[in-house]
């Protein structure tokens, strides 16, 4: 259970405001972060890690205060049994992969056992001597997340772990972090921009505009694909055509094959909604 | 004369050492400070640790003497209750070495500290390392470049040091007669066979230093 109300003053392009946000997080829950740039999702992850004070409020993580306002108590990130994983993934470059969960991992009874594991799991074991200044983007942040996860956190912050990378990689690390939060539960906040991924990994997500919460809910249902009906308005060389959709716009396809309908004529179209 | 030679050689190398090595560990604390600090007096501290770089080796020669000496209250406290006499000691130029390198030793470790992305103390400390384990395992080893940098241009500095080592220390051989002032002094004595002997050795040291110091850097920005 992570407990929490933080208020801090941010900075943004539309002047002085001051971060808000109260919420509980029931264990286990996979909360998605949204909204636009400077709403203050990353300071909300700092503030909760410790890495920056809050102006007041309060954070308790199952029955432990982490940061009490009026009681003056407040516990520094190195005491909060947490796991952070950086935009710009944060590895250490002087050391190899294994050397970098190792040392995430020191103190833990069985580590050798524990970083081999995460090696495995996170299908590193091939880049285990290597170091992070020749991994690729999707590397590193795997490397990151298992760096993340090498201290047994109770909770994991993300910060847009996967926004820097490309879509195939993207959509490869979002079955990697659904499985390791399907194998360890842990309470993990992610921030996201982009709906595809929090429908597919968040129980929740909660929308941040200028340090005020816009919305908290249930993540919007995935985009899928839509049929609409378009009329012909040109047979083009090389088996296109130009169809005219119902909103007015008109664009260049492919004729389906066999297509023998002339000028005039009503076409389906499968149609990708974009992501916002 | 050969034994004089030798004998100056040795104090010079020594007095060299001995600063780098102190500086080291009285310079990092303070440029990961300085580094670190967002505290308004930083531009203060800075100048002040910046002011060896502009001022004559003789006005901090000056100041040094007086302060070691029985004159002034910090002298009569160093003489009597720390049975610290400085002036005209190995210990008197150290302590000026210590502060006319100062900034050469402070400011490429304090631009070390700046150039490591703020993440990296971060992430150490969400893993749970303590300050010292994070400096020592997590930032150190990523500024080595800046380290060696620091290291060798304030043993170089402390060779060619005259003005601040004959204020407070004069030319007491095998004491505080260092290199260059042995130099001036043969000189003055009309000895330029003896005087080029010292300074052709400490032209070969510099210059071998430097060779080395960028041919580290050259591989090392090759490897990283």
């Amino acid at each position: 259970m992570l407990d929490f109300h933080l208020t801090k003053a941010l900075h943004t392009a539309a002047g002085p405001r001051t971060l808000d946000v109260a919420l509980a997080l029931p264990p286990g829950e996979l909360l998605a972060l949204s909204g636009p740039s400077g709403a203050g999702k990353t300071t909300l992850l700092r503030l909760l890690a410790g890495l920056d004070r809050p102006d007041a409020g309060f954070v308790r993580c199952e029955e432990q205060t982490w940061y009490d306002g009026p009681r003056r108590q407040w516990l520094p990130p190195q005491r909060r049994p947490l796991g952070f994983v950086f935009q710009d993934y944060a590895l250490f470059p002087n050391m190899t992969v294994r050397e970098n969960l190792a040392f995430a991992a020191e103190g833990q009874s069985d580590k050798n056992q524990w970083v081999n594991e995460l090696l495995e799991l996170l299908e590193l074991g091939e880049l285990a001597a290597r170091r992070p200044a020749l991994l690729s983007g999707g590397q590193q942040q795997r490397v990151a997340l298992a760096r993340a996860l090498a201290r047994r956190p109770r909770l994991l912050l993300l910060d847009e772990p996967l926004s820097a990378l490309d879509l195939p990689t993207r959509l490869r690390l979002q079955q990697v972090l659904a499985d390791v939060h399907r194998r360890f539960a842990l309470t993990t906040i992610l921030i996201s921009h982009d709906p595809a991924e929090i429908a597919r990994l968040a129980h929740r997500v909660l929308t941040l505009d200028l340090g005020r919460v816009v919305g908290v809910g249930l993540p919007a249902a995935p985009p899928t694909p839509a049929t609409v009906a378009g009329r012909v308005l040109a047979v083009l060389p090389a088996g296109r055509l130009r169809v005219q959709l119902p909103g007015g716009a008109e664009v260049e396809v492919a004729a389906p094959s066999g297509y023998a309908g002339g000028v005039g004529a009503e076409i389906a179209l499968t149609v990708a909604v974009g992501e916002g | 004369m050969p034994s004089d030679y030798w004998q100056t050689l040795r104090l010079t190398l020594a007095l060299a050492a001995c600063t780098t090595v102190l500086l080291l560990l009285l310079g990092l604390p303070l440029a990961y400070g300085l580094a670190r600090s967002r505290s308004r007096l930083r531009p203060l501290l800075e100048a002040v640790v910046s002011l060896p770089l502009v001022l004559p080796p003789t006005v901090i020669g000056f100041y040094l003497l007086l302060a070691f000496s029985d004159s002034t209250a910090l002298g009569r406290f160093l003489i009597n209750q720390l049975g610290l006499s400085l002036n005209f000691t190995f210990a008197g130029i150290l302590a000026g070495s210590l502060v006319y390198s100062l900034p050469f030793m402070v400011q490429p470790l304090q631009a070390g500290f700046r150039q490591l992305p703020r993440s990296l103390a971060e992430a150490a400390a969400t893993l749970g390392k303590s300050r010292g384990t994070t400096l020592w395992r997590v930032l150190l080893p990523n500024m080595k470049p800046a380290l060696l940098n620091g290291a060798v241009l304030t043993f170089a500095h402390t060779l060619g040091e005259f003005g601040v080592v004959l204020m407070i220390g004069g030319n007491l051989p095998g004491r505080t007669r260092v290199a260059s002032i042995a130099i001036y002094d043969e000189v003055e004595s009309l000895n330029y066979g003896q005087a080029n002997a010292y300074a052709l050795t400490l032209l070969v040291v510099a210059f071998a230093i430097l060779v080395a110091l960028y041919w580290f850097s050259k591989r090392d920005a090759r490897l990283s």
